[in-house]
């Protein structure tokens, strides 16, 4: 098997804006099973990150333990890197982010992580807004202790082990929307033409932007009675409209369609435009988008692409108030404010 | 696009860069592979069921698979080829009984006139069928240009005879020292075909420079020179030499007058030295022997002083293009140069000449008297007469020769079956699984970034002394396991099943090359602007698949495609396998199917 990449690369690759080519935002080579979902995701990540001309050194990828969380060693291998303990992401994350805002904090979970062991800590971050790309790679399975049925599995569908799912699963995306959290979308991860613009918001949306991407195990959960295998999910996806991105540096001019339905511009400045969107669903409204999920589900189906957003908000930090400058740059006066500062604030508790 | 065919031969076939670029299509990753794993001799009999002459190949190749070389697509330099040829026939074992043994006579009779590569080659295809072969040449040796124009120092004698002896072992008759004057001659005898290996015999001159009666003593043809010294006639020549010309018979002229006495021997050319016909690999080792060039000269006069050569004037041109990018060399207006010389020796360029070939006996001659031939079958328009190498369609080189042997014994065994050589039989070729397990495969995939190694060469002060010194000592074996290791197994083709595939995008992802695609069908270029990394390179094709599940198809492109084989690692469906794909041309002897 062969554990190193070649180092060639395409000699007519294109390059971004810091002059640096997909290949610069590449990891190490994926140990995960041959045609695993996650590979695609992390795939649609350096596509992303790429496309952005994001300088990986401004990238913390977190994550917890899984198959999914083995993922961030498989991209930006230039970027810092936390993988912490099952279900504990959430946490680090938080002090990463309260210690340094500057970074780009991407979370990288699965269904076990999450919805399982982690569903504790994925409630408190969603419902404090923090600053991050939080994404979930959704197969079903616990792919890494041979295939068991997680807690995210439908009822009815059948993994390798031939076991029908009795149990009601738990939709991440649901839940993110219940506790608030300012994006939330869904996505395959053999669909990188709606997954790469998707994370691509994300990145840009300030506040906590959650992106479910149901991502097929081809070990144990993709046989053809599982609903999240190849191809029951090609059958069964619907998506709320094509999804364009277009960033905030770029100029915005007459080579995009012009028939978008909606229009939503972020934080930053930079806009998104939804095709032929869902009548149904107004992505700006999050009981709107509830009704949508819940009526695909319904259906049968899946409804995929971006559910709802909140462009404007308070995250962690507005909340906190806390510094704007990392911690690391705090220097002794702002760290040790004098006498004087403290006799103020004595003074005001009298 | 449709999808491609894999199964027509063609199409995997040109995705083995150098085997395709190959006159006689060697299967080079094949052998090289043989080579990284020590078997020199196996090496050696897929390159002399191929070429004929590894040995001599192996050292004066005109390489035209190394430009090829998809190495050089994604590296700067190629595979060294040639000398990992030169391997295994340096290191093989004696192979004397893995070569054919010779047939029982089948009653047929053929005469080949010329003892170059061509005429042995149609020999060595022949006499295994059991047709006595008779070789004509006016040299008391064969090999033809082979042996009288490619100096001792870059082919030793020993090596071109031990390959002729392999093909003379066959029952080949050999009839050297023997000129032949006349065809009609020839065709009067029991022969039953004809085959004409004569090669361009004839060195061109400069007839009507001022000078050139007076000089004559000290001007010599490049080509007849060379055979005399090569046949020991000529043992010196002047100290201060002029070559003119800038192909490979100036280069190899240049560097024997250095051997004989020459130390002041200088290269003049017409054309800019980036347009000199030698192979650079010539010229370098040319200059490597203090051997300067003086490019845009064209020569105006031997000068004679006292009834002898004294030296030669130059005008100095520039080359000017025209929109068309057609050439001409425009003088300067500077004063003319002056060289002064002891010996000339004019190596412009060769020609054919056939004066022995009446032209009342059915063999039609075209406007440049040349033999009217098919491209194909190398027949002329007399049936029985055919004609290969640098006499067929004017000067080529050995493998080219070679080539065209191969093409001439099918026609000729075609022919004397009775059969239409215009029916050719069909090339050979398999495709098999290189599957070992999981995810293992039975050639080394790995791929690293890795210079081309050197060959080293011999001590230029002993080189010099000695004429018969080889100057290249070739790889040893360390080395030329090393520089097999660049090979990149182009023929180990990515076999891509559409209905397997479920469209993960492993592949996509790990590919290092980003060759591989999964788009909507569209026409070629279209296809070509939409990829991954738009394929400009025209020269190498795109594999389509057929429809894939979501309506979309597989497209790769081949340009820059390392056959690594992790998209076929990656693939949880076996979709992508890597298969061994082998080309074999048609040999004599092969029969059309149906």
């Amino acid at each position: 098997m062969s554990y190193v990449r070649p180092s060639f690369r395409h000699p007519q690759l294109p390059a971004n804006e810091l002059g640096l080519t997909r290949r610069d935002y590449e990891g190490s080579l994926s140990t995960l099973c041959s045609g695993c979902g996650h590979d695609s995701i992390s795939g649609a990540i350096i596509q992303a990150c790429f496309e952005l001309s994001i300088p990986p050194h401004k990238v913390a990828k977190l994550s917890g333990i899984g198959c999914s969380s083995k993922t961030p060693t498989y991209f930006l291998g230039k970027a810092h890197g936390f993988n912490s303990v099952h279900g504990r992401m959430p946490s680090v994350a938080t002090g990463a982010n309260l210690a340094n805002r500057d970074l780009i904090y991407l979370g990288m979970s699965g269904d076990g992580d999450s919805a399982s062991i982690g569903l504790g800590q994925f409630g408190h971050v969603v419902r404090r807004n923090l600053n991050m790309i939080y994404i979930v790679a959704n197969n079903g399975c616990y792919g890494l202790t041979k295939g068991q049925d997680s807690a995210t599995a439908d009822v009815g569908s059948v993994s390798k082990a031939g076991k029908v799912n009795p149990f009601e699963p738990i939709d991440l995306c649901t839940l993110a929307l219940h506790q608030g959290a300012t994006f939330v979308a869904r996505s395959f991860s053999g669909d990188k033409d709606q997954l790469v613009p998707l994370l691509k918001a994300a990145i840009a949306h300030k506040g906590f932007a959650f992106i479910d991407v149901i991502s097929p195990c081809v070990t144990f959960n993709n046989t053809p009675q599982s609903t999240k295998g190849y191809e029951f999910v090609r059958d069964h996806i619907e998506a709320t409209g094509k999804i364009d991105f277009v960033p905030m540096k770029s100029e915005i001019t007459a080579k995009y369609e012009p028939d978008f339905t909606h229009e939503v511009t972020l934080h930053d400045g930079s806009v998104i435009h939804l095709y032929k969107g869902d009548k149904e669903l107004d992505v700006l409204d999050r009981r709107s988008a509830l009704t949508a999920i819940e009526n695909h589900k319904e259906a049968g189906r899946f409804l995929t692409g971006l559910l709802y957003m909140e462009p404007e908000n308070n995250d962690l930090h507005d909340t906190l108030g806390t510094t704007r400058k990392p911690l690391r740059d705090l220097n002794e006066a702002e760290l040790c404010p004098n006498n004087h500062a403290l006799q103020v604030i004595n003074d005001s508790l009298r | 696009m449709k999808p491609t065919d894999i199964t027509n031969p063609e199409y995997f076939h040109k995705v083995v860069d150098c085997q395709y670029a190959c006159p006689a299509h060697t299967p080079v990753p094949e052998y090289i592979r043989q080579i990284a794993a020590g078997r020199y001799s196996d090496a050696y009999m897929i390159n002399w069921e191929s070429n004929v002459f590894p040995g001599v190949l192996g050292r004066t190749c005109d390489r035209p698979c190394e430009p090829a070389c998809r190495r050089g697509r994604v590296e700067e330099q190629p595979v060294a080829i040639c000398r990992l040829k030169r391997v295994a026939a340096d290191y093989k074992d004696d192979v004397r009984t893995r070569m054919p043994k010779p047939a029982e006579a089948n009653g047929r009779k053929i005469a080949l006139v010329g003892a170059g590569p061509a005429s042995l080659t149609v020999a060595r295809d022949l006499a295994v069928l059991g047709y006595t072969c008779h070789v004509f040449d006016g040299q008391s040796k064969g090999g033809g240009f082979m042996r009288s124009q490619i100096p001792s120092f870059r082919l030793p004698e020993t090596v071109l005879d031990e390959e002729i002896g392999y093909i003379t072992d066959l029952g080949v008759v050999t009839h050297y020292d023997t000129w032949v004057d006349s065809m009609k001659g020839l065709l009067e005898r029991d022969y039953d075909a004809v085959f004409v290996g004569s090669g361009a015999p004839r060195g061109r001159d400069l007839p009507g420079l001022p000078g050139r009666t007076e000089a004559s003593d000290n001007i010599h043809i490049g080509i007849d020179w060379l055979a005399s010294v090569a046949f020991e006639h000529t043992t010196e020549i002047g100290r201060r030499v002029l070559v003119l010309g800038g192909g490979n018979t100036a280069m190899d002229c240049c560097r024997t007058a250095r051997r004989l006495g020459g130390d002041d021997v200088r290269v003049v050319v017409r054309s800019p030295r980036a347009e000199m016909k030698a192979s650079p690999w010539e010229i370098e080792d040319a200059v490597a022997e203090d051997i300067p060039i003086y490019d845009n000269h064209v020569p105006k006069e031997f000068v004679v002083e006292n009834g002898r050569l004294a030296g030669m004037l130059f005008e100095k041109v520039e080359a000017v293009y025209d929109e068309k990018g057609k050439r001409s060399l425009v003088p300067t207006g500077e004063d003319p140069v002056f060289f002064p010389c002891d010996d000339v020796l004019i190596a412009i360029g060769q020609h054919n000449a056939f004066p022995w070939i009446e032209r009342d006996i059915g063999i039609e001659f075209d406007e440049w008297d040349m033999p009217v031939l098919s491209r194909k079958t190398f027949q002329s328009t007399n049936p029985k007469v055919f004609f290969g190498g640098d006499a067929a369609f004017g000067p080529e080189n050995i493998i080219t020769a070679v080539a065209h042997g191969h093409q001439a014994a099918v026609s000729i065994d075609l022919f004397l079956r009775g059969e239409d050589v215009e029916r050719r039989p069909a090339p050979g070729f398999s495709l098999v699984s290189q599957k070992m397990g999981v995810h293992e495969w039975s050639y080394d995939s790995a791929v690293t970034i890795d210079a081309r190694r050197v060959v080293p060469h011999a001590d230029k002060d002993r080189a010099l002394r000695d004429r018969k010194l080889e100057v290249e000592l070739g790889f040893d074996p360390a080395t030329a396991y090393e520089e097999a290791e660049r090979c990149l197994n182009c023929d180990v083709q990515t076999v891509f099943t559409d209905k397997l595939c479920i469209e993960c995008d492993a592949c996509v992802d790990i590919c290092p090359m980003d060759c591989i695609n999964f788009i909507d069908n569209g026409d070629e270029p279209e296809l070509r602007q939409k990829l991954r990394v738009p394929a400009h390179n025209q020269e190498q094709d795109l594999y389509v698949s057929g429809p894939l599940k979501t309506g979309r198809v597989m497209v790769k492109d081949e340009d820059v495609c390392l056959h690594c084989g992790l998209c076929a690692e990656r693939c949880p469906t076996s979709a992508w396998d890597m298969q061994k794909f082998l080309y074999t041309v048609t040999k004599a002897g092969s029969v059309c199917a149906g």
